[in-house]
């Protein structure tokens, strides 16, 4: 399939062409939005184990004394207090409490830290960096992303399948915790996190290597899964997507991510805004919402109540599990309650909805 | 695997006209496969009065949604009610289970508008 030359192919380009990827742009780089059936895909990741390449989202190594200063200015949650191993999801907010993006950072050691922020917003990250780096001899900020990839292992069956193949037991790693390990002889970085609501690992490794270690895991029996069935299982999953569900015009309180950020630091760059923002409340929030009628919501609809347009659909669209179409949106405050009756303009036609509460779905853990 | 007795449209429809005169209509099974995973069906409703290649319907798959054209003109007999519950129908069956309406035709000389199998066939190669 012919795609545009300006867009960027992550390692395992060949691999999903190989394996009938249907390849669609994604933040600027050609990504597989599916290979089979997306419907097929999520399911798979939910009853056994799926595959997802997430090399399009940025890996920037940032490094040396100032590292964890210069992170602590910039994030949501601070990152001096963080443990070397550990993984912490969190916000990069405007000073108007705006999100430019929402990432996760890892410390690998005490002067090492690695930041994974979403494609589209790789840039917009690194130059915000830069903005607040007033020790730029005490920090090295490096983009590896072109010469590592990074595959997501997600399902009920992924840790075990991932065992036949690590040099280490990784069953022993927490959430939010990584561990260096060896995949098939190569040295790789694990980290028990995810974006499916499904128990998984996310592997970063050398992008010579990515192809040959795809292929293994499909050999053990993982499904590979595009774009298309991460979305479903995001969405399932009450995980918001940057771009859709929040963005520079909203900030953290109204996206309901309230436990991801702590304003009141000395030196963070948001701090004014977010402290006013959690001390006044706010005027919209994000919802989830089911839909009682007949119809499938989607990015961009409008949210109606009784008659009078209150908001906009940010994501929508079917779930597989819960058998039912599912969307996330704002709406004001007034009318954010979980049971408040609403509607969605599908093209023209007002369909019954109802808020309900987040996340659509959860795990039972074990 | 596309049947060769049924007439076809270039928006991926197929006709099949039945002994008594009434024609069914569907999706070619190139439409179902580029469409994906159909989860949604909007059919014309019974009565409906259709125009040869206008809008007579929607079809939602998870990423996107998409307009329904009717390759013939005529009266809605009978719909299938069984791809509304069961939209997979369309990717499983898209000649036979998923069938979308019957239509008593206003103008059988219409038929004539439409791609014969060989036809489809060509635009399809052509479009590959």
């Amino acid at each position: 399939m012919p795609t545009s030359d300006n867009l960027r192919q992550t390692a395992l380009y060949d691999t999903h062409i190989a394996l009938g990827g249907r390849i669609v742009p994604f933040g600027g780089w050609a990504m597989p939005i599916q290979y089979d059936s997306i419907l097929r895909e999520a399911r798979a990741v939910r009853s056994n184990v799926g595959l997802f390449d997430v090399s399009h989202m940025g890996r920037l190594k940032i490094q040396g004394a100032g590292a964890a200063p210069l992170l602590s200015r910039v994030l949501s949650l601070g990152a001096k207090s963080m443990r070397p191993g550990r993984a912490r999801y969190c916000l990069i907010c405007n000073q108007d409490g705006g999100i430019i993006d929402d990432c996760i950072v890892y410390r690998n050691s005490e002067e090492d830290f690695l930041l994974v922020p979403n494609a589209a917003n790789t840039v917009a990250v690194i130059d915000w960096l830069a903005r607040w780096n007033t020790k730029p001899n005490t920090v090295s900020i490096n983009n590896i992303t072109t010469e590592t990839a990074m595959i997501a292992i997600q399902g009920p069956q992924s840790i075990p399948t991932l065992n036949e193949i690590t040099t280490d037991d990784i069953s022993s790693v927490l959430p939010f915790n990584t561990i260096r390990t060896r995949i098939d002889g190569i040295d790789a970085m694990l980290a028990h996190t995810g974006y499916t609501g499904e128990d998984g690992f996310e592997v970063i490794l050398p992008a010579e290597d990515a192809a040959g270690v795809w292929r293994l895991l499909v050999e053990q029996g993982a499904a590979s899964c595009g774009l298309g069935a991460r979305d479903v299982l995001r969405l399932e999953a009450g995980l918001l997507l940057h771009g859709n569900d929040m963005s520079v015009d909203t900030n953290p309180y109204e996206a309901g991510l309230d436990r991801f950020v702590r304003p009141d630091r000395r030196g963070y760059v948001a701090r004014e805004a977010l402290l006013r923002a959690r001390d006044n409340g706010v005027q919209k929030k994000l919802v989830g919402f089911f839909m009682t009628g007949r119809g499938i919501p989607r990015h961009g609809y409008a949210i109606h109540h009784y008659g009078r347009n209150i908001g906009e659909v940010t994501s929508g669209g079917p779930s597989p599990l819960l058998d039912s179409n599912i969307g996330l949106g704002y709406v004001p405050a007034d009318y954010s309650a979980v049971g408040t009756h609403i509607q969605i303009d599908i093209r023209g036609r007002l369909i019954d909805a109802e808020v309900t509460s987040l996340p659509f779905y959860s795990r039972r853990k074990k | 695997m596309t049947p060769d007795a049924l007439k076809y449209s270039e928006e991926h429809e197929w006709v099949r006209v039945e002994p008594d005169g009434v024609a069914v209509l569907g999706i070619t099974d190139f439409a179902a496969e580029s469409l994906g995973d159909v989860v949604f069906v909007e059919l014309p409703e019974l009565g409906a009065e259709l125009t040869q290649f206008e809008k007579m319907g929607e079809i939602e798959s998870v990423k996107a949604v998409s307009d329904l054209y009717s390759p013939v003109s005529g009266t809605v007999a009978e719909r299938n009610e069984s791809i509304i519950d069961s939209p997979e129908l369309v990717n499983d069956s898209p000649f036979d289970a998923g069938w979308m309406v019957r239509v008593t035709l206003a103008d059988a000389a219409e038929l004539d508008n439409l791609m014969t199998h060989s036809e489809y066939q060509a635009l399809l190669e052509a479009q590959s």
